[in-house]
């Protein structure tokens, strides 16, 4: 899978509180969610991201709290996928989990900056900068997480373990 | 080659081996399986959408109203029946509703649900917390619960070890909570990033159990998968009154292999405190400015235990102080029984009688959901365990970690204060 979008930047340790604040966890709905994402840490990102646009964060994104709104928030605003030099462990289970796309490559995070175009090539790894032209190598999934990927989330997944047939 | 005590209790549940390394992928079986009022109803959705009919196993599946209860509204109102009747149409045989338990944190250890060598995943950060009583117990999303509660399994990659070693003896007013700012002061919010981290030392043999879950409790705030504290006389004379089934407690060996060793010299230590607006920005207290507090927070599952509440009582029956008329004091016990024990001993009354609202347990202020909700430039001291931008409130509000007996002296004197200065 291909994907293409403008980046928005963001620093080191992006923890799940600025992410979407605990005060709206009364909702599980993506969309109700995502009107709130990044609200503490930068207002105009729910109001001008655009579908397909790219999250760029330092090291250890998405530490804090276990809660899945956070990729469920990002994911809900439309963004396409997060590269981040590193990822909290459970913010990086949530996001495969729930099929968000999110690449660990140190050279191509510190780089970007906010409204670069990047393409990504998900299959490959690979990250391109369209205005510097250079093209990163992402961290290689491990292989369990590789094949939730390929089902497209854990729930599929769990389903196909399970052997439960899809209904309808 | 010895073994950590995180790869002999996930060898212990591995589906296919014996043996496990740091860095090995592993399916393992888990013992218990926990989730709460904000991340249950997402993790019961997705159990639905498995197409799963029945949890694993009905006495090891725990449903926790704790973030938003008492429900604060309707919303969460409605996310806390999402649990009620799934526990019911389950017939889970351990239930929680407000009155009858309070944060997960507390409650679990508290009834011996769970234990030593137990795997334990929790649809909360905090679940690191289980590691004091000798259990590999962690976070996940609300996916990887629903995986669990269906399978009764889960994926883990088997994590390295950092090992911490405190000595020396404790100074006057330093408790877990401090030793636990000060190692993630050293470390950073992402020194034990994916890591496990044991703790060790004459000094943590010493330490009472409550001190220890305040410490296990504060893993993640380092970034850790987990933490332990060993198994000792400490633990046994907790657990063992407690235990709800046999347990086998695993011990590190001597020659297990770590990823770096910290020493810490407790005998020169002051209480430490976090400064907004991340839990690693520790100072010790006598380097912080003390600036005015407009609320002060003593509960969460970090430090909302008896132990925590004596020390509060402690310092106003010895000082016979009140409260500071312009601060607000929040007193929220983590558990129901640790209300009652508190009633019991007279302290709510003592508490009301300085100043403070004593509230039944909830998780309350500590994520900014209700109960002490901060306004923009408002100063928190908080005995919780995160600061960060917004959590308690308006992303303007500036919240500072402490153990219960600086918060206790920073709401007597309406400023950030060390207990000496009464």
């Amino acid at each position: 899978m291909k994907l293409q979008g403008r980046v928005w930047k963001y620093g080191d340790n992006i923890d799940t509180d600025v992410i979407i604040p605990a005060r709206y966890l009364v909702t599980t709905d993506p969309k109700a969610l995502a009107a709130h994402c990044m609200e503490d840490l930068d207002q105009t990102f729910a109001k001008e991201v655009q579908p397909g646009d790219i999250i760029v964060g330092g090291s250890n994104f998405g530490c804090g709290s276990s809660r899945e709104h956070a990729p469920i928030s990002i994911k809900g605003a439309g963004v396409s996928c997060i590269i981040a030099e590193s990822f909290a462990r459970i913010f990086f289970r949530n996001a495969i989990n729930i099929g968000l796309p999110i690449l660990e490559c140190p050279p191509a995070a510190r780089d970007a900056q906010k409204g670069d175009v990047l393409s990504v090539d998900l299959a490959a790894g690979t990250i391109t900068n369209h205005r510097t032209g250079q093209t990163y190598q992402a961290s290689p999934y491990p292989p369990v997480v590789l094949a939730i990927i390929n089902a497209g989330g854990l729930v599929p997944y769990a389903r196909n373990v399970l052997g439960v047939q899809m209904k309808g | 080659m010895g073994k950590t005590l995180a790869e002999k209790i996930i060898a212990a549940h591995a589906q296919d081996t014996d043996e496990v390394s740091a860095g090995d992928l592993v399916t393992v079986k888990v013992d218990v399986v926990m989730a709460n009022d904000i991340t249950a109803p997402i993790a019961i959705e997705s159990f639905q959408a498995m197409g799963v009919s029945e949890v694993f196993n009905p006495d090891r599946v725990m449903l926790v109203p704790s973030h938003f209860a008492p429900n604060k509204d309707i919303k969460s109102a409605e996310q806390t029946r999402t649990l009620t009747l799934f526990a019911e149409e389950q017939a889970l045989t351990h239930r929680f509703q407000v009155g009858r338990a309070g944060i997960e944190h507390v409650v679990l250890p508290e009834r011996g649900l769970v234990l030593p060598g137990d795997l334990v995943v929790g649809g909360d950060s905090h679940t690191c917390t289980y590691g004091a009583v000798g259990a590999f117990a962690t976070g996940m999303g609300s996916t990887d619960i629903a995986f669990a509660m269906a399978t009764g399994t889960t994926w883990l990659k088997v994590p390295e070890t950092m090992k911490f070693v405190y000595y020396g003896e404790r100074r006057p007013w330093v408790y877990g909570e401090d030793l636990i700012l000060r190692t993630i002061g050293e470390i950073g919010v992402d020194g034990a990033l994916y890591r496990s981290m044991e703790f060790t030392g004459p000094a943590i043999h010493a330490l009472p159990m409550s001190d220890r879950l305040t410490m296990t409790n504060m893993v993640i705030e380092a970034g850790g998968k987990c933490g332990f504290m060993p198994y000792d006389e400490v633990t046994e004379a907790y657990v063992q009154p407690r235990a709800t089934r046999p347990y086998t407690p695993f011990f590190a060996d001597d020659d297990a292999v770590y990823h770096s060793v910290y020493e810490f010299d407790l005998s020169e230590m002051e209480p430490q405190v976090a400064c907004p607006y991340s839990p690693d920005n520790v100072h010790p207290i006598s380097q912080i400015k003390p600036e005015k507090v407009d609320q002060v927070f003593i509960g969460s599952c970090t430090n909302g235990r008896f132990e925590d509440l004596a020390i509060v009582a402690d310092i106003l029956q010895r000082t016979g102080r009140e409260f500071h008329p312009d601060v607000r004091v929040m007193i929220i016990p983590g558990s129901q029984a640790v209300y009652l024990d508190a009633l019991r001993q007279g302290w709510i009354e003592l508490f009301t009688l300085a100043g403070a609202a004593v509230s039944v347990s909830t998780c309350g202020p500590c994520l900014g959901g209700h109960m002490g909700v901060l306004a923009a430039n408002e100063v928190c001291v908080s005995t919780s365990n995160r600061n960060f931008r917004g959590r308690m409130g308006h992303r303007d509000a500036r919240v500072y970690l402490a153990n219960p007996a600086i918060a206790t002296a920073s709401a007597i004197l309406g400023r950030l204060a060390h207990p000496d200065e009464l």
